[in-house]
């Protein structure tokens, strides 16, 4: 086999003895035009295949001469001749390695599968409800069991996740909120200013922040920053066999990663979501004045008579829900990473959207709930 | 000996990372359809090495010449007609992971104009049942595979494009020694069948019997030794004699030669 790929594959037709001489080069170079052309030739008038003037054979061009000489091929039963001992012991090999096609498991496109697809999305997604109420009665069994037990409690943990999941979170919620109340100060101004109600800009912000985008807001943006983080914690863990490591050892994962995890966040979502309450009345008041005129005593003034402390108070009472969820979400998610990267990259960006999604579901409940019973 | 072609020369590479030198004026020659094992402590840079022919790293000093061509000063088209002359596979297959095994062996095949989609196709079919897979495998994920298999479907991604080299890394690490030693046959048989030449960095003793002809021993920031199994066993360099002598060489060393 010489390594020039210059020289082109040639076919000369069948000669008097039935003979088709072929030369140049038969590799992948030039499989295509090779087998098209073999495919054209006339089967009853070809006797046998010459390859003494092919100067180079590679598998690619051994498959096509093995492929349409052996049974059932276009050309079966010819004979290869003049093969030299390199190029025959290549067809050989390429023969012995043609795979045999087993067909493929059948896509079933009928409406009975379509229902059989369906059915188990269904099951599935009630699988993954039970298994997330699973992990919320792992949490709460833990928990119960470090209040009876308190020398089995990771206080030091716990201090650390509540600084990583709440202390940092604290910039970029209290910006988001302040930037939140801006818009809502700007847009409102503009709209009631037609009504000259411009005023009523400081009911607008206040219900609309203590009540719903505060700590909404706030458990989106945990979500995306804190649910993704405990996947990925827990999910390298559960990679390399830490998991199985502690379980050997005796610890619990539950007591060990989740319990510390879920309860910070349980601690500190309510106090991001107050911070964040702040940060918008702050944020609403500044544009108020300078675009209203409305002046941060008038605002305060304002704030305390018009808005009822019950506002807050159906904000704030969602936060250790929304915490929960997260928490569970994610620890969950990071408990179902296999052990190779891609699934930690699908269960990260999983644990988010999950996250995210179930908080808003769960913050839609709650507003039928306290618009129900009157609050 | 008769005169044989060399297709990989390497003379006088240094290969250093920071302050630490790995390789010093190192010269290695492989020759055309043979079967070379590179051996040597952890540390040793064997990886290095291959990666440096494989021009994946760039040497501080030395040429290297594969088939005929300089390496380190090639131009891009030389370069690239170069690359698909010879294969790579890489530890753990290195499989592309969003790939199906049967589109990873077709990678290096959809560079070749005019190749019928249909033909690559089984073409790509024929290379996974070359190299010991189950057809079906053809239409997995590379993590829905063992690692035996995964090193398999790389290895048929290495042999796409019928390469006059193929480099190995660690072939056998991480194999059972059914599959390790199935795998030494594997390759002994490619590289007979198809006129490979192997370059192959292992730390495994019996497939150094099984399926090298010739080896290459890494100490010292260089090639120490080159020769065969036999020639290797009479080597007196103590760390060389440490690992053809050890308990694990003794029990790998079939009993004709075992020397002492």
């Amino acid at each position: 086999m010489t390594g020039a790929d210059a020289a082109e594959f040639g076919l000369k037709p069948a000669d008097d003895t039935g003979t088709v001489h072929l030369s140049g080069a038969l590799t992948i170079q030039t499989v295509t035009t090779a087998r098209r052309q073999l495919q054209a030739l006339d089967a009853s008038a070809v006797q046998r295949i010459d390859l003494s003037a092919v100067t180079r054979l590679d598998t690619a061009g051994a498959w096509a001469l093995v492929t349409l000489t052996r049974s059932a091929g276009l050309l079966e039963g010819i004979e290869i001749a003049g093969a030299g001992t390199e190029a025959a012991s290549l067809l050989q090999t390429v023969e012995r390695a043609l795979p045999n096609p087993e067909a493929p498991p059948r896509h079933d496109g009928s409406f009975a599968a379509w229902l059989n697809r369906f059915g188990q999305r269904v099951y599935s997604g009630l699988m993954f409800l039970r298994a997330l109420t699973a992990y919320l009665g792992i949490f709460l069994h833990r928990l119960a069991r470090a209040l009876r037990h308190p020398s089995e409690f990771k206080l030091t943990s716990l201090v650390h996740h509540c600084e990583e999941v709440g202390l940092k979170a604290v910039p970029i919620v209290a910006l988001m909120a302040f930037l939140i109340g801006v818009v809502l100060a700007f847009q409102g101004s503009t709209q009631l200013r037609q009504f000259g109600a411009e005023v009523f800009v400081v009911d607008l912000i206040a219900i609309s922040i203590l009540r719903e985008l505060g700590i909404l807001l706030t458990a989106i943006i945990v979500a995306g920053r804190t649910a993704s983080a405990f996947t990925a914690a827990i999910g390298s863990m559960k990679m390399r066999e830490e998991i199985d490591a502690m379980r050997t050892l005796g610890l619990d994962p539950g007591m060990n990663l989740f319990v510390p995890r879920i309860l910070a966040l349980f601690i500190m979502l309510p106090i991001l979501g107050l911070i964040a309450n702040l940060a918008g009345l702050f944020g609403g008041a500044l544009m108020a004045w300078i675009d209203l005129g409305i002046s941060p005593a008038m605002f305060t003034t304002r704030l305390v008579e018009g808005t009822a402390v019950s506002h807050v108070f159906v904000g704030l009472v969602k936060a250790p829900v929304f915490a929960l969820i997260i928490g569970v979400v994610g620890c969950h998610a990071g408990m179902q990473v296999q052990s190779n990267a891609e699934s930690l990259g699908r269960m990260t960006s999983n644990a988010v959207v999950t996250a995210i999604f179930a908080v808003i579901v769960a913050d839609a409940v709650f507003s039928i709930f306290f618009a129900r019973i009157g609050i | 000996m008769t005169e044989r072609e060399v297709v990989i020369k390497l003379r006088g590479i240094r290969n250093q990372f920071g302050r630490q030198v790995v390789h010093e004026d190192l010269d290695l020659d492989v020759y055309r359809g043979e079967i070379l094992g590179v051996v040597g402590g952890s540390g040793t840079g064997k990886s290095v090495l291959l990666r440096t022919i494989a021009g994946l790293q760039k040497p501080a000093a030395g040429s290297v010449d594969v088939l005929g061509t300089d390496v380190l000063n090639a131009d891009e088209d030389t370069r690239q007609k170069l690359e698909s002359r010879w294969g790579v596979m890489f530890q753990d297959g290195a499989l592309f992971s969003s790939l199906t095994v049967r589109e990873n062996v077709e990678v290096p095949m959809r560079a070749i104009p005019g190749l019928d989609p249909q033909i690559r196709r089984d073409l790509a079919d024929l290379k996974i049942s070359m190299v010991g897979l189950q057809y079906l495998a053809g239409d997995k994920y590379p993590s829905e595979l063992s690692g035996g298999m995964r090193k398999r479907a790389g290895l048929a991604r290495a042999l796409a494009l019928d390469p006059d080299i193929v480099f190995l890394d660690e072939p056998t690490a991480g194999l059972d020694p059914i599959g390790a030693s199935a795998f030494d046959q594997l390759i002994r048989g490619l590289s007979h069948s198809l006129g490979l030449t192997v370059f192959l960095v292992t730390h495994d003793l019996d497939t150094l019997h099984a399926t090298c002809d010739r080896i290459a021993v890494l100490a010292e920031r260089k090639v120490l030794v080159t020769g065969s199994m036999a020639d290797m066993l009479e080597v007196d360099h103590p760390w060389v004699h440490e690992y053809f002598h050890g308990p694990r060489a003794r029990a790998a060393v079939p009993d004709k030669t075992k020397g002492d």
